[in-house]
């Protein structure tokens, strides 16, 4: 075995909980050497994290229960050292960074007081921090650091504070950093600039990088080796290549099967027939923030158009404004003829049933305290012409086996359905009402990829049998390709481009459609590979 | 530790759940202290409903033979096992008679500041901004009346009867509910299920109360447990100053009250009426504690955890 | 932050209003002062002329005006029962309570502080549990029942403190001792809550992972995101305790503003109980205003 700087083996946590034991991971083993980039690779519940924070002693105990294998750094059992011991290694010589930065800043302390406390921790001398951490601010691109060493977390955009994060694992120049979705909540250009940094500190740093993730892109992108795990276990190891090339298992050849970007791309609709929505000069103004600004698009009945963007482009409030949730400044939007901005409350609530949204998290939409039958069955209690009370428990059945649910299920409660689950619960919600346009809201965002492309599928049958629309709204270009026929790219409030699927894909006119294309990460590591060649002499040429 | 949280398979993750009384019985079964608790309210609730029907005309009896009796006198009736007070009636019936007026006082009060506070908040918290002012500052001035003082003016021009002493205390205690339930509308009517239901064309009403309530109910019961104590202990205070119930009616307060004259001799007379009041508010408070544990998901497994580990 | 400070200004001078029009109308339904100052066979000529000196024959509107045209000008008016000026006396009362007030919230703050921090700490270990038992008990004892209690024992039996008055420092050892269990009690609860939610957030496990020390980790990381909501609950208990702690200043004859206004209520000394109010009100609103400010010092977040 000799000198690996990280081992684990056999390690097997138990976390107890109300339904039983759930054993998070089983006799998992792997290593990471310096110099290294190992990433994990899971879906939610797969148990990819579980690891890391047994490294760290970051797990619970209770409910959390290691119950065999140990975990050597430097070849000394981690599992035997006190306690003590095993917090001067974090932050000194195992370092980690999180998803969602914002939550894992303390919000009332400086950042400079954040970085400055992870070296005082260490025994640095208070006297010496101020100018390493400045230092360090201005090594992972914080512009003006000698001021903003003072500002507080909530003052900085979402990528800065994964770079305040990652000057805070870097400060005392640590021998692994693990870093557990650093990248997920970030728009792809952001992303993009995050994972390149990552790099470059690795190399300078020669420290071993455990990486995990879901996003097989980002396997792509910057891991050497990858560990692919399924329920709580080791499901297949290699080099990104091999395992993206030549998968063995079935569960990581279905997950390779599931990664959206590579289908058909559809064809546009007949242009001649009359637009079901037709948005015109549609403007929403916060005080003085103009979140929208003179945005113009139309919707044809049976069409997908997909609205992108990046974070703060004005997408959602684009949804809001047309379902009425937002009261727009100025502008029109015509549904079927009749104006949605101006519209009367007793025009707006028959309108209602025409136009449904589904939304990002179906945890959040669906109320906890109310039965599946209950939020199904809601749409005929509030428009009771629908249907006759006799018949309502048939109809959800049958609405339930649309989307592909048992109806018998139909007394339970959201939180007994998987995340998958309870967003075919949410477009049975919006079928109720048999509506011919759905807003969808990043509907797929929060699911995995596999449930991903099942609920994709979903949508087009329903779209097919139903003849619905869709504004799909979506910061996931990948998908965006598989599933619209037009798209829509947004920016600052503003439309930017639009066109078919195929025209903004393959000939995109605007350089920022470019860049947003460019950023999006294939899960290909050798496409990548040559992507990133491309870009590293591009900036060659450019100095 | 969230990564049981986010546990998600295909298959239904609890299809034998077990019915709710009985894991609310089992998750009070496992906080000894809680089980203690209920079982001691139900016996005060009983004592409430039933004790005067029972022991009325054994707690007003007066003997002048036992005057000041001490407790544990096990040779007597066991009516006097507490001791008898300076008119020789017996402190165990009384206690047990006096828990009517005293808990019906507070249930009352209760009842009619969680109803009140409640609608008011609903309204103020999901309404226009005028009727929210409005009732933020009425319940400002609640707040800033020495409750004390709005209890001795309102008993002065009333008759201090029950009913007019559950009408001050709710009126003082309408503000705890009215801030809670404001608060956490402005929380819940920002969540995606009730934006949900806005898009079918759920009327205000409908989302108030089929959408909203039913989440912020949980967290307004729980503060209702609380201050059920805080009201039995303010009702005691009024009526030990001697501006609460006014004898022949009784309750613990008074009680409490009526016995300080003997604290030296007969400390019994005082004591034991104060006990019951501490027992109930403290069993009230540890129910409170525990409900704030079972309704809160990401602490329940503390009580639904079947297999105790390192304590 | 002046926008916000005049905004607060105008909302609690509405509330201040709201509460002198309504204590000044319900106050005078209470009844007639004569009676209770003149001998019972005082002359009606008698009873006319103390009604005239107070004010008290003219209409209850007049009455109002007159008396709201004086407090502009600061006069609060004399008190029926001292022959002094209103003010004098209510200011006397209020530097007690004031005293006891602010000595009690100290030790009551930083003793729940302490308490609760370490039982979030190892929540269900044998610390927590004592502490949330006795803690729980605390918020539950009647003040009353406490104090005479604690009179029979301390003093009577064992003489170690006076039973009652000031002037020593023994004399305020039963006052702040009572008055301190409650708020404890519930500031325990308040903090233990508090810091379990601080302590299993996200930014603690970044802590954590930086190898930070649990002492610090507790009151550094968790302390000052957890004591936003216990300041609110302190200043509740406070305000609470600036109205007069009633129940203890009458059992431990304290001569505090709360006992001050029962006295004044049940003697019909209008004048005095107007004055108690609005000094109580005010000194609210200052502690609201500090509270606000202190909220903006813990969380850089909050700007007004």
């Amino acid at each position: 075995m000799g000198d690996r700087l990280l081992e684990v083996r056999n390690l097997s946590v138990d976390f107890h909980t109300s339904q039983g034991t759930v054993h998070a991971v089983r006799d998992v083993s792997w290593h990471l050497d310096r110099g290294e980039t190992l990433a994990i690779l899971g879906e939610s519940g797969s148990g990819k994290s579980v690891s890391a924070s047994a490294i760290l002693n970051l797990i619970d105990m209770p409910p959390g229960e290691i119950t065999s294998g140990e975990i050597l750094f430097e070849n000394r059992n981690l599992f035997e050292m006190t306690a003590e011991d095993r917090r001067q290694l974090n932050g000194h010589r195992i370092a980690m960074i999180f998803q969602d930065p914002l939550s894992h800043l303390n919000p009332v302390y400086s950042v400079g007081f954040q970085i400055a406390e992870t070296m005082t921790a260490h025994g640095v001398s208070r006297a010496q921090t101020r100018a390493r951490t400045i230092e360090l601010l201005k090594r992972v691109g914080i512009p003006d650091a000698e001021t903003k060493v003072d500002a507080y977390p909530h003052q900085f955009s979402g990528g800065q504070r994964q770079r305040i994060m990652i000057a805070m694992a870097l400060a005392l120049k640590p021998d692994i950093l693990i870093a557990d979705e650093p990248t997920t909540a970030l728009d792809v250009t952001v992303q993009a600039q995050i994972l390149a940094l990552l790099e470059e500190l690795q190399q300078e740093t020669g420290m071993g990088l455990l990486l995990i993730t879901h996003d097989l892109g980002v396997v792509a992108e910057v891991a050497d080796r990858v560990v692919v795990m399924n329920s709580g276990q080791i499901v297949e190891t290699g080099t990104a290549r091999d395992v993206y090339h030549n998968p063995t298992h079935p569960y990581t050849k279905k997950l390779i099967a599931a990664i959206p970007g590579n289908g058909a791309m559809a064809t546009p609709l007949d242009t001649g027939i009359k637009p079901i929505l037709e948005i015109s000069g549609l403007t929403k103004h916060y005080a003085a923030f103009v979140a929208l600004d003179q945005v113009s698009l139309t919707v044809l009945p049976g069409e997908s158009v997909a609205i992108v963007g990046e974070s703060g482009s004005g997408k959602s409030t684009l949804a809001k404004t047309v379902l009425r949730l937002e009261e727009a400044t100025s502008g029109a939007a015509l549904f079927e003829g009749r104006d949605l901005v101006t519209m009367s409350p007793k025009e707006l609530f028959h309108t209602r049933r025409d136009i449904q949204m589904v939304f990002q998290d179906p945890t959040q939409s669906l109320n906890p305290r109310m039965t599946i039958f209950d939020i199904i069955a809601e749409a005929f209690v509030i428009h009771p012409e629908i249907l006759a009370k006799p018949h309502w428990k048939a109809r959800v059945s049958q609405l339930l086996e649309q989307v592909g649910l048992k109806p018998e299920h139909m007394y339970r409660y959201p939180h007994q359905f998987s995340g998958g689950q309870r967003q075919r619960i949410a477009i049975a919600r919006a079928l109720a009402l048999e509506p011919k346009l759905i807003v969808c809201d990043e509907a797929v965002s929060a699911l995995d990829v596999s449930i991903q492309a099942q609920v994709l599928a979903l949508l087009t049958g329903l779209q097919n049998e139903l003849g619905l629309s869709y504004l799909f709204i979506a910061h996931d270009l990948p998908l965006v390709r598989d599933f619209a026929h037009r798209v829509i790219v947004m920016k600052s409030g503003k439309i930017v481009e639009q066109g078919p699927v195929q025209q903004i894909f393959e000939a995109p006119r605007e350089a920022y459609t470019r860049n947003l294309i460019a950023a999006s990460l294939s899960p290909d590591p050798e496409i990548q590979a040559s992507r990133r060649m491309a870009r590293h002499d591009l900036q060659e040429a450019a100095s | 530790m969230a990564h049981m949280h986010d546990k998600d398979t295909d298959g239904l993750t609890a299809p034998t759940a077990p019915n709710p009384v009985v894991q609310t019985f089992l998750m009070l079964w496992r906080d000894k202290f809680a089980f203690v608790s209920v079982i001691f309210l139900l016996l005060v609730l009983f004592s409430a409903i039933f004790g005067p029907m029972l022991l009325e005309d054994l707690a007003t009896k007066q003997n002048l033979r036992g005057r000041n009796a001490p407790p544990f006198d096990f040779s007597r009736d066991w009516l006097y096992w507490l001791g008898a007070d300076a008119l020789g009636r017996p402190l165990l019936p009384r206690i047990i008679v006096a828990a009517q007026n005293t808990i019906f006082v507070a249930a009352g009060a209760v009842f009619f500041s969680l109803t009140i506070g409640t609608v008011l908040g609903l309204i103020a918290g999901y309404t226009s901004k005028m009727w929210s002012q409005i009732i933020m500052r009425l319940a400002d001035i609640i707040m800033s009346f020495p409750s004390l003082l709005l209890a001795v003016i309102v008993l002065f021009m009333l008759d201090s009867s029950v009913f007019n002493l559950v009408i001050v205390l709710a009126i003082t205690r309408i503000p705890v509910y009215l801030r809670t339930a404001r608060a956490e509308t402005l929380e819940v009517r920002e969540r995606m299920f009730v934006q949900a239901a806005r898009v079918m064309g759920a009327s205000g009403r409908r989302i108030v109360f089929r959408h909203i309530l039913p989440v912020v109910f949980p967290t307004l019961i729980t503060i209702a447990t609380l201050d059920f104590a805080f009201v039995m202990l303010a009702e005691s205070a009024l009526s030990f100053l001697g501006i609460g119930i006014q004898p022949p009616e009784i309750t613990w307060g008074l009680m409490v009250s009526q016995g300080r004259p003997y604290l030296t001799t007969a400390w019994w007379l005082s004591f034991w009426p104060g006990l019951a009041i501490i027992l109930t508010t403290l069993s009230l408070n540890l129910l409170s504690h525990w409900m704030r544990t079972a309704l809160d998901p990401a602490q329940r497994w503390r009580l639904e955890n079947v297999r105790k580990k390192n304590g | 932050m002046l926008n916000f400070l005049g905004k607060r200004a105008i909302a609690s001078g509405i509330s201040l209003v709201g509460l002198v029009l309504l204590v000044f109308f319900l106050s005078r339904l209470t009844g007639d002062p004569t009676g209770l100052y003149l001998p019972l066979d005082a002359s009606e000529e008698s009873r006319m002329q103390f009604r005239e000196i107070h004010g008290l024959n003219d209409p209850l509107i007049v009455q109002f005006f007159s008396y709201m045209g004086d407090l502009i000008r600061f006069d609060f008016g004399d008190s029926i029962r001292r022959s002094e000026p209103a003010i004098d006396v209510v200011l006397r009362a209020f530097a007690w309570t004031l005293q006891l007030g602010t000595l009690t919230m100290m030790l009551v703050v930083s003793c729940a502080i302490v308490v609760g921090s370490l039982a979030a700490f190892h929540v269900g270990g044998i610390f927590d549990r004592i502490a949330t038992f006795f803690s729980l008990i605390g918020a539950s004892a009647p003040d009353f029942w406490v104090a005479i209690v604690a009179i029979v024992i301390f003093s009577v039996t064992l003489g170690w403190v006076p039973t009652s008055g000031t002037g020593s420092v023994a004399h305020w050892i039963l006052p702040i001792a009572v008055l301190f269990i409650r708020p404890f009690g519930l500031i325990v609860q308040i903090v233990r809550g508090s810091m379990i939610t601080a302590l299993s957030s996200a930014y603690v496990k970044t802590a954590r992972a930086k190898g930070i020390k649990n002492r610090a980790i507790i009151f550094v990381h968790a302390l000052r995101n957890a004591m936003l909501p216990v300041i609110t609950v302190v200043g509740d208990q406070a305000a609470a305790l600036l109205n007069g702690a009633v129940v203890v200043e009458t059992i431990f004859g304290f001569p505090g503003v709360g006992k001050l206004m029962i006295d004044s209520i049940l003697q019909r000394d209008f004048t005095v109980v107007m004055a108690a109010i609005m000094v109580t009100a005010t000194a609210i609103f200052v502690m609201n205003l500090l509270i606000d400010i202190l909220y903006s010092i813990l969380d850089p977040r909050i700007r007004y």
